[in-house]
């Protein structure tokens, strides 16, 4: 069984709704950040979620967290229903679900030292008898994540950006959780600081025995790391399956472009690539039918008016797109 | 060196802060010719976007050049009066920012942003009059044509809230362009931008480059767009160039340890299962820094006489490294 099973999970913002809208009978604007989405996680493995900004990678990864309120659908944490839980039985799952955030500027507390923001998970469920052990644990996490120990009892303003995510993941991990949501957690790190907390979270992983969503704007980091990705669009979940197989042979033609949009340093020189025109479209007014029917040159009539479903293109991969049958790709175009 | 367009030569820019002296460039030498691509690769706090902003004359108190000479299309630009310097910023050589957002100005809109830089520069326009303003305006609907803004005519008069990031982005190259510079910085121009846009900003900069013969400086954390982008590439560490060469020599067979550790720190996915080499520790503080090697306390390769200043070595006919092992027998 799958250690998290999430089904039909949407997170739905109402829009500002004000006095004008009401006299002139303008309808609630809703920004579908995450709609109607299904995925599983295995124990153990690492699933890398992958899309561009306001995609909704982050809304989805906190939804399932219940940080934000999903509107509707499920998740299923190890057989219990986590979108269900009482705000008592909600905090004891939250010991064994955690997550590192991308911003180690904002995510913790300026007013507190190390230690007492590492060890507040222990104190809120309860995982210390005393102080003595508190400080004991928090040492010896902060050691394992590459903390010197005289720096316990520091600010988070006197740590580097990287020394900053170290500390969040301590304090995600304090609490010996199974399953962590990894939101960017590199992204706002130079390249070598990058490699040393990429470093870090794998060896933690294997020895912890963890299971990471892995959220991601990077398409080499997800390829390094993960076991399976999905790739999202507009709050949606375009492809997913083995990683493998999502590099090799992307099938969706977003997945293509954004693949080919990614430099890379073995390439020297310009290479073929897929040129995707525009921007995002507004949230507020998502396109009809496909989402990606605005920037895709595969576009045709039935992309514009009618959603397509998710299909099995092969073994544990899913795409959803109306011309997946052609086996078209965009690359052969690009550079033929 | 032949054909330079920009020529810096020891270049020491310094901050005096509460905490002490920061030699942010500390005798950075710098050449960019005419027509080609430079790339300049380094981690922040490296120096990378101070060198380029003293070379612009926009570096502010506490900040200021301590010694070095900038030489630009012949003329030596630290001996120009501030008004002088005026004329030379925006017309012969113009910079975009990291993020549009801050650098454009909120309360104007971006037809008159470009308006701004052509009245202040271009000397063929009508000197006044509606003819003067209608010149003015047919430039700048051809400037966000030129940078692929579509619908020109109406968009100059929207405000930079009104455009995405990338089309902000678009806007500064629009702006920096509106002389025909002989010389864009373009200062990390897709750091803030999702990677399907980031292509399209490149591809942007890099047939403008080839249409006007215009150089280009691209500074940049991501060793990936100089590979793509870039015909020469230099590698700064803490306020120092440590290696310089054509970018397929520097990537293809990097000489000094760090340029040798960014390089193994990428992830790839051709990478998967194998362990990554990370450089361990972090960037020196630039305060009072020892006259060793700047890269010692991180260097894997290092050894007692990496205690010594170290200078920049040829290794090759354009490729040069700040090590001493640079040139001998192979690590």
């Amino acid at each position: 069984m799958s250690l998290l099973k999430v089904e039909g999970l949407s997170k739905h913002y109402q829009g500002k709704h004000g006095l004008f809208d009401r006299l002139t009978g303008a309808r609630h604007t809703v920004v579908r950040a995450v709609n109607e989405i299904d995925l599983t996680v295995e124990k153990g493995e690492i699933l890398g979620l992958i899309g561009e900004s306001g995609c909704g990678k982050s809304t989805l990864g906190r939804a399932i967290l219940r940080l934000h309120e999903p509107t509707s659908g499920t998740v299923n944490f190890d057989g219990a229903n986590v979108t269900t839980l009482d705000p008592a039985a909600l905090k004891a799952m939250r010991r064994r679900m955690q997550i590192i955030f991308q911003d180690p500027y904002a995510c913790l507390n300026p007013r507190r030292t190390v230690a007492e923001i590492v060890g507040l998970p222990l104190k809120l469920h309860g995982l210390a008898a005393n102080e003595a052990e508190q400080r004991e644990k928090v040492a010896a996490i902060c050691a394992r994540v590459g903390l010197k120990p005289g720096q316990i009892d520091r600010y988070p303003h006197q740590f580097s950006g990287g020394q900053r995510q170290r500390i969040g993941i301590a304090r995600a991990l304090i609490s010996h959780p199974e399953f962590i949501v990894c939101d960017e957690p590199v992204s706002a790190l130079d390249v070598s600081i990058q490699a040393q907390i990429i470093a870090l979270l794998l060896e933690l992983k294997r020895e912890m025995g963890l299971t990471y969503l892995f959220i991601s704007h990077d398409i080499s980091v997800i390829g390094y790391l993960a076991d399976r990705v999905a790739v999202m669009y507009m709050g949606q979940i375009v492809e997913m399956g083995p990683v493998e197989q999502i590099l090799a042979n992307p099938r969706h033609p977003y997945t293509q472009s954004l693949m080919s949009a990614v430099p890379e340093v073995d390439h020297s020189g310009p290479r073929k690539r897929i040129k995707l025109s525009g921007d995002l479209p507004s949230p507020l007014r998502p396109p009809t039918g496909c989402k990606f029917h605005t920037r895709c040159p595969l576009a045709v009539d039935a992309c514009r008016s009618q959603q397509p479903d998710i299909e099995t293109v092969g073994p544990g991969h899913t795409a959803a797109c109306h011309r997946l049958a052609e086996k078209l790709t965009l690359l052969d175009e690009a550079s033929a | 060196m032949k054909d330079a367009l920009l020529e810096v030569r020891d270049l020491r820019t310094v901050f005096e802060t509460r905490a002490g002296r920061v030699c942010a460039v500390d005798g950075v030498s710098v050449a960019v010719r005419r027509g080609e691509c430079l790339g300049i690769v380094g981690e922040s706090g490296s120096g990378k976007s101070v060198t380029f902003a003293s070379v612009m004359g926009l570096v502010k108190a506490p900040g200021r050049i301590e010694s070095g000479t900038i030489v630009f299309d012949g003329r030596d630009l630290r001996g120009l009066s501030p008004r002088q310097m005026r004329a030379v910023r925006g017309r012969d050589m113009a910079m975009t920012m990291q993020d549009a957002l801050t650098a454009l100005n909120p309360a104007l809109s971006v037809g008159e942003q470009i308006a701004e830089v052509l009245e202040a520069h271009d000397e063929t326009l009508p000197t006044r009059g509606a003819a003067r303003r209608a010149a003015i305006r047919k430039a700048s609907v051809e400037m966000l044509g030129l940078v692929g803004i579509p619908s020109a005519e109406t968009r100059l008069r929207q405000y930079p809230h009104e455009f995405s990031g990338g089309m902000r982005q678009r806007i500064m190259i629009a702006i920096a362009l509106a002389c025909r510079p002989k010389l864009l910085i373009a200062d990390e121009p897709t750091t803030a931008l999702d990677v399907t846009i980031q292509a399209q900003v490149l591809e942007l900069i890099s047939d403008i480059r080839k249409e006007f013969g215009m150089s280009v400086a691209l500074i940049t954390h991501d060793l990936g767009v100089v590979a793509e982008h870039c015909d020469r590439v230099m590698v700064m560490y803490a306020g120092q160039v440590v290696e310089e060469g054509l970018t397929a020599e520097v990537i293809g067979a990097p000489k000094h340890p760090y340029t040798q550790g960014l390089l193994a720190s990428i992830p790839r996915p051709a990478l998967r299962g194998e362990p990554i080499h990370p450089i361990e520790g972090q960037v020196p503080d630039l305060i009072d820094l020892e006259p060793q090697c700047r890269f010692y306390s991180r260097c894997s390769q290092r050894r007692e006489r990496c205690l010594a200043p170290i200078e920049m070595r040829a290794i090759g006919p354009a490729h040069n490294a700040r090590c001493i092992l640079a040139g001998e027998e192979e690590t």
